[in-house]
């Protein structure tokens, strides 16, 4: 009799092993690399515990790369969240043919990642200074966007660009979502006296809420870090996060290596709770949209 | 109204993003004076390093394929098959790679694994190359995992699982000849979009000094004016042809099952 319920309980690690290879792939490519970084974060040069890193990353410079930062990651977020949901809206209810919905998916697709590198060279030849728009703007109509004060090397011409894949994303995201919306409940609402307007206002948005809000936080967390597109556009000169980290892990430019694990810390914190934002959203968002 | 509005906007949007597509095109078109020419093309096929950095980063992508693969068809059959109660455990550590940025990754493996480390993966071209497609791997996992776990869905696991090995299989087998046939639509989708991850990274190959497509794009874009574009267009060729080949297994697949 006591062999019974010794059975199950042998088995139970056996059964774990199958998880071996992807736990030790797990902990040795993303987990310890990442937990060196927060513990660095919180080293002294000769290994003990301090704040001091933090207290040294308090700079003006420093302090302006995480504001110019967050607010390109905001802005892209929320003209990405608007424009793609207009572009989601008239495709899914405004009585565009239903032959453009296909395309529109692939190419959101293709665009959300076609970012990087070859982004930023599509940008410059677009709207730098002898780019296409730039040129054609300048000898049809003599608008010279680099005197009104336009430079694509700029705040504004990242958001221009980062929009690229933002914009998509959202596409891609927000679509199943409006599809999720019920006739039903546009019908019950109408028979209840509602215009359009306050359908919207009292039932499809508070529907769409959180699915709006995690997208929200999940681009946020795309542009927050993103290196290449802007490094290739700009070079290591302007002040953000990503760039400032991309040129400390080359070479230091802080002057202290902790420094480096401090500021890559700050990305981790910042990344994270906008995407467990979206997450937690996103398992919320699914209840009504089943 | 409605209608009318709804044009507005998505018209925009259309001129938005082809706006830039023009523009690379014209642009990359434009390295002789006065005429359009293909000349930037030819400039930049004629580039030995063209050919090797985008050879190295093809190779990249096929030793990432194929580690997602061994990675994640076994752990996602699993998880399926025997341990459902570790599906919130393997789910968050897929979804990992969305939240911890990839500078920060690679910032972790240059501290990790430098030649005065445990594991010096770094010291050698070698080492570093495994490092690099284990970080593309990590980059690629919340995609192939999804693909392959949808895939897993519309299969019957277990009885698969059971019929096989009452005809004697091993797990090799079983997993071999039968799960992977049948997910192989959800493996390739997942495996085409590896690939056009990949052929564009930039930041893990950059810091990690290795001579990959990316960072080869950004040098020439430095100090090049017309080919960049010609290489931008390159690029976005590759991404609408992982993208149209994933629709595209994904519809033959569709029709496979509609036949049978």
């Amino acid at each position: 009799m006591p062999s019974a319920p010794k059975g199950p309980r042998l088995r139970l690690p056996v059964e774990w092993l199958g998880l071996l290879p992807f736990a030790a792939f797990a902990v040795l490519f993303l987990i310890l690399p990442t937990m060196r970084i927060v513990i660095g974060a919180f080293q002294s040069p000769d290994g003990g515990f301090t704040f001091q890193n933090f207290i040294d990353l308090n700079t003006a410079s420093n302090r302006n790369a995480y504001w110019t930062s967050i607010r390109l990651s905001f802005m892209t977020a929320l003209l990405g969240c608007a424009v793609g949901f207009g572009m989601a809206a008239a495709v899914v209810f405004g009585g565009l043919p239903k032959a453009i919905r296909g395309p529109l998916m692939t190419f959101s697709g293709v665009a959300s990642n076609f970012a990087g590198v070859p982004l930023a060279f599509a940008f410059i030849a677009t709207l730098g200074p002898v780019g296409l728009i730039t040129v054609w703007l300048r000898s049809e109509f003599g608008i010279n966007l680099r005197a009104m004060g336009f430079n694509l090397l700029s705040y504004w011409g990242l958001v221009i660009t980062y929009l690229f894949f933002q914009i998509p994303l959202m596409i891609l995201i927000i679509t199943p979502a409006l599809d999720g919306l019920k006739r039903e409940w546009r019908e019950a609402a109408a028979v209840l006296g509602a215009t359009g307007l306050q359908y919207w206002r009292m039932v499809a948005l508070p529907i769409l809420f959180p699915s709006l809000l995690g997208t929200f936080a999940l681009l946020f967390a795309n542009a927050f870090g993103a290196v290449a597109t802007a490094f290739a556009l700009t070079g290591p000169q302007l002040n953000i996060v990503p760039i400032k980290l991309f040129a400390q892990i080359r070479g230091d430019v802080l002057g202290n290596p902790n420094l480096g694990y401090a500021l890559a810390f700050g990305m981790i914190v910042i990344t994270a709770a906008a995407n467990f934002l979206y997450i937690w959203l996103r398992v919320r968002s699914e209840r009504w949209l089943k | 109204m409605t209608r009318f509005l709804a044009w507005g906007i998505f018209l925009l949007g259309c001129l938005y993003f082809l706006l830039p597509l023009v523009g690379m095109g014209e642009f990359s078109l434009r390295m002789r004076r006065g005429e359009y020419s293909l000349d930037a093309y030819r400039v930049v096929f004629a580039d030995p390093r063209f050919w090797d950095t985008f050879g190295y980063s093809l190779m990249l992508a096929a030793a990432t394929i194929i580690v997602g693969i061994v990675l994640v068809v076994p752990t996602a059959y699993w998880v399926r098959l025997r341990l459902p109660q570790a599906r919130p455990f393997v789910e968050f550590i897929t979804l990992l790679p969305l939240v911890i940025p990839a500078i920060v990754v690679v910032f972790g493996y240059i501290r990790l694994y430098n030649t005065s480390s445990f594991l010096p993966l770094t010291g050698s071209a070698l080492g570093t190359d495994f490092l690099l497609t284990m970080g593309y791997a990590t980059l690629a996992l919340p995609y192939m995992y999804r693909s392959v776990d949808t895939g897993l869905r519309t299969i019957d696991v277990a009885t698969l699982t059971e019929a096989a090995q009452s005809l004697g299989a091993g797990w090799f087998t079983i997993l071999g000849k039968i799960i992977l046939p049948n997910v192989m639509v959800a493996v390739l989708s997942g495996a085409f979009l590896t690939l056009a991850i990949v052929m564009g990274e930039f930041t893990m190959a950059a810091l990690l000094n290795r001579p990959a497509f990316g960072p080869y794009m950004q040098l020439l874009g430095a100090n090049r004016a017309y080919e960049p574009p010609a290489l931008a267009v390159i690029a976005f060729a590759i991404t609408w042809g992982c993208m149209g080949l994933m629709q595209l297994v994904t519809r033959f697949a569709k029709h496979e099952r509609a036949k049978g």
